[in-house]
């Protein structure tokens, strides 16, 4: 029995296509990516060997840097709305709605799976200032406000991308978040109320303690992918204005693709890359100190 | 209590008055969700001159599919759907087959080394997908493959293989070992084991798993710029993106029917399984 369930050839014959494909369309360009960090050229142009080129270059590019500092401020900020707001959401669920939330957790949760381009189409046209006024100016303009526009200035740009990216995702963090704070025991809390906490007191001490591996499952999940950012800009601003509202995805896209330049493409994203290990790394060492603190 | 008695009804009255706030607060809530959907169904229905001058709140003059007509006539839209379920369905067909087989050998059978591999794809979650798009571009172009939709069938396979993978594998940890031993010693050979025992088992698994699959790919916009760069490639995602260029940024109409088009499909595979999705989504998630 051991023998069948430990027959090499047949782990060959059904691990093998798949770890074979894996292998070549994924660890094998990982590789080649590093390789590329210190070329320069393309596909079509040949290459050539340039060192550490590239990494003096990307550090003294004021639009690498640019793209840098956009991306982690659209990270650090979504992922707090995502987990704050999905969190008030699941307690919402959990505390107010209880049976009854389920129409609503499901309805909520509908943005998460729209195509991010037809979103993203559809909120340009809500925040549209000209030729024709979007529901958002046309709403700003009835409480007496004037119209603006809102993909003319960079704040103004990122806030929308917030907006629209929170909308998206507000659901999806929810219903994670509610699996979490769901299996709570009853009669943690209830003895808790009977000790006289209600309210925030309740959620303070009692909730927030015993919920916090899915928040911090939740908060990886949610930097990984803000870092990573990439279909809402392009489709909602295309980094603009200018290039302020550019991340380093799209950054990465934009020099390897309309420029042709592969070398320094490679050394973009072999920073987001490095940048995506720190920040996974930090809030794991981070919570852990912060796990071991509570326990003493 | 010394005041008036207190009626079944005074008591509802004053818990619905109390609990007001939470029934507004839901309200706008799910206002704020569905008020941009409804605003793009509206959307589609409404001529270029209604755009332009009526109020955002206004209903359609007409219910004339038109715009529809015109974003499957002079947008393509028919087109990129096609590209769209051509890459779509091989690729998810492919990373079920590969991953269930993969997560089978890796969880069910015993053998050294098996909790390096695990790792070894799980890596493959979290690397963003910007490391590999040079060098595919390149082997592609070195294979003359550019010009088809083979790069797309590719790369959503791979890609999608290390979280179906580790899905899977978390699938059949949970399937007792004991019905794998009995069958062995009822002499079942092990690819019959995997296909007779193993897939029946797991058989609602690989229905979340499809669904999960479906929506990245279907949904997928990097890939699908990356590795299509001729208008007759683009998939539904691409080619909407475009759809604004080639109109300008005034034909609404149309635009607004063919972001709908895109937005049903998703949405009548949610009407019918949103539990499933949710659930699906949701687990694929916390592999953290």
């Amino acid at each position: 029995m051991e023998r069948l369930l430990g027959n090499p050839r047949a782990v060959l014959v059904l691990l093998g296509p798949a770890l074979l494909v894996y292998s070549l369309v994924m660890l094998i360009p990982i590789v080649w990516s590093l390789v590329y960090t210190v070329y320069e050229g393309n596909a079509v142009s040949g290459f050539e060997f340039v060192g550490i080129d590239n990494f003096v270059r990307f550090f003294n590019d004021p639009t690498a840097l640019e793209a840098v500092g956009f991306t982690i401020r659209y990270a650090l900020i979504l992922t707090v709305l995502q987990v704050v707001v999905g969190y008030a959401l699941a307690l919402l669920y959990v505390f107010y709605l209880k049976k009854a939330s389920s129409l609503v957790r499901t309805l909520v949760f509908f943005p998460v799976i729209l195509p991010t381009v037809a979103v993203a189409l559809l909120f340009r046209r809500f925040f549209e200032a000209a030729p024709t006024e979007g529901p958002i100016n046309s709403i700003m303009e009835f409480v007496g406000l004037s119209t603006f526009d809102w993909f003319g200035q960079p704040d103004a740009s990122f806030w929308v991308i917030i907006m629209m990216d929170l909308w998206r995702s507000m659901g999806f963090y929810a219903v994670l978040l509610y699996a979490g704070v769901v299996e709570i025991p009853e009669d943690i809390i209830e003895s808790a109320r009977i000790d006289g906490a209600a309210g925030w007191r309740l959620v303070r001490h009692i909730i927030l303690p015993l919920s916090l591996p899915v928040l911090l499952s939740a908060t990886i999940f949610s930097i990984n992918g803000t870092l990573k950012v990439f279909d809402s800009v392009v489709a909602l601003t295309n980094g603009g204005p200018g290039t302020s509202t550019t991340p380093l995805t799209v950054y990465m896209f934009q020099t390897s693709f309309s420029f042709g330049q592969y070398g320094y493409g490679s050394t973009v994203a072999l920073m987001l890359t490095v940048m995506c290990l720190l920040v996974t790394i930090f809030i794991f060492r981070a919570s852990r100190r912060d796990l071991t603190r509570n326990e003493k | 209590m010394t005041t008036l008695a207190v009626t079944p009804f005074h008591r509802r009255f004053r818990t619905f008055v109390r609990r007001l706030p939470v029934y507004i607060g839901v309200a706008i809530l799910l206002i704020i969700v569905a008020y941009p959907l409804v605003w793009l169904l509206l959307g589609s229905f409404k001529q270029q001159d209604e755009f332009l001058s009526e109020p955002f709140w206004s209903l359609p003059r007409s219910w004339s599919f038109d715009n529809y007509v015109e974003a499957f006539v002079g947008g393509g839209l028919g087109k990129y759907i096609l590209n769209s379920v051509i890459a779509v369905f091989p690729s998810m067909f492919l990373i079920l087959l590969l991953g269930t087989a993969a997560g089978f050998a890796l969880e069910v059978m015993v053998w050294k080394g098996r909790g390096a591999v695990l790792l070894v794809f799980l890596a493959g979650v979290m690397i963003p997908l910007q490391m590999i798009l040079l060098p595919l571009f390149t082997i592609y172009f070195n294979l003359h493959l550019t010009g088809t939709l083979w790069p797309l069938i590719i790369t959503y396979t791979a890609t999608g293989l290390p979280l179906t993978v580790f899905m899977m594998a978390t699938f059949f940890r949970a399937v007792p070992r004991e019905i794998f031993e009995a069958a062995t010693l009822d002499g079942a050979n092990i690819y019959r084991i995997f296909w007779s025992v193993g897939i029946p088992l797991v058989r609602n698994a690989l229905f979340t798993v499809a669904l999960v699959q479906f929506f990245f790919i279907w949904n997928d916009l990097l890939i699908a710029l990356t590795f299509t760069n001729s208008q007759d490639l683009r998939t539904i995602q691409a080619g909407l993106l475009n759809f604004t260029g080639q109109y300008g940024a005034v034909d609404y109409g149309p635009m607004f029917a063919g972001i709908a088009v895109n937005v049903v499909g998703t949405l009548v595979l949610y009407l019918f399984l949103n539990q499933k999705v949710m659930k699906g989504l949701t687990a694929g998630s916390v592999k953290g």
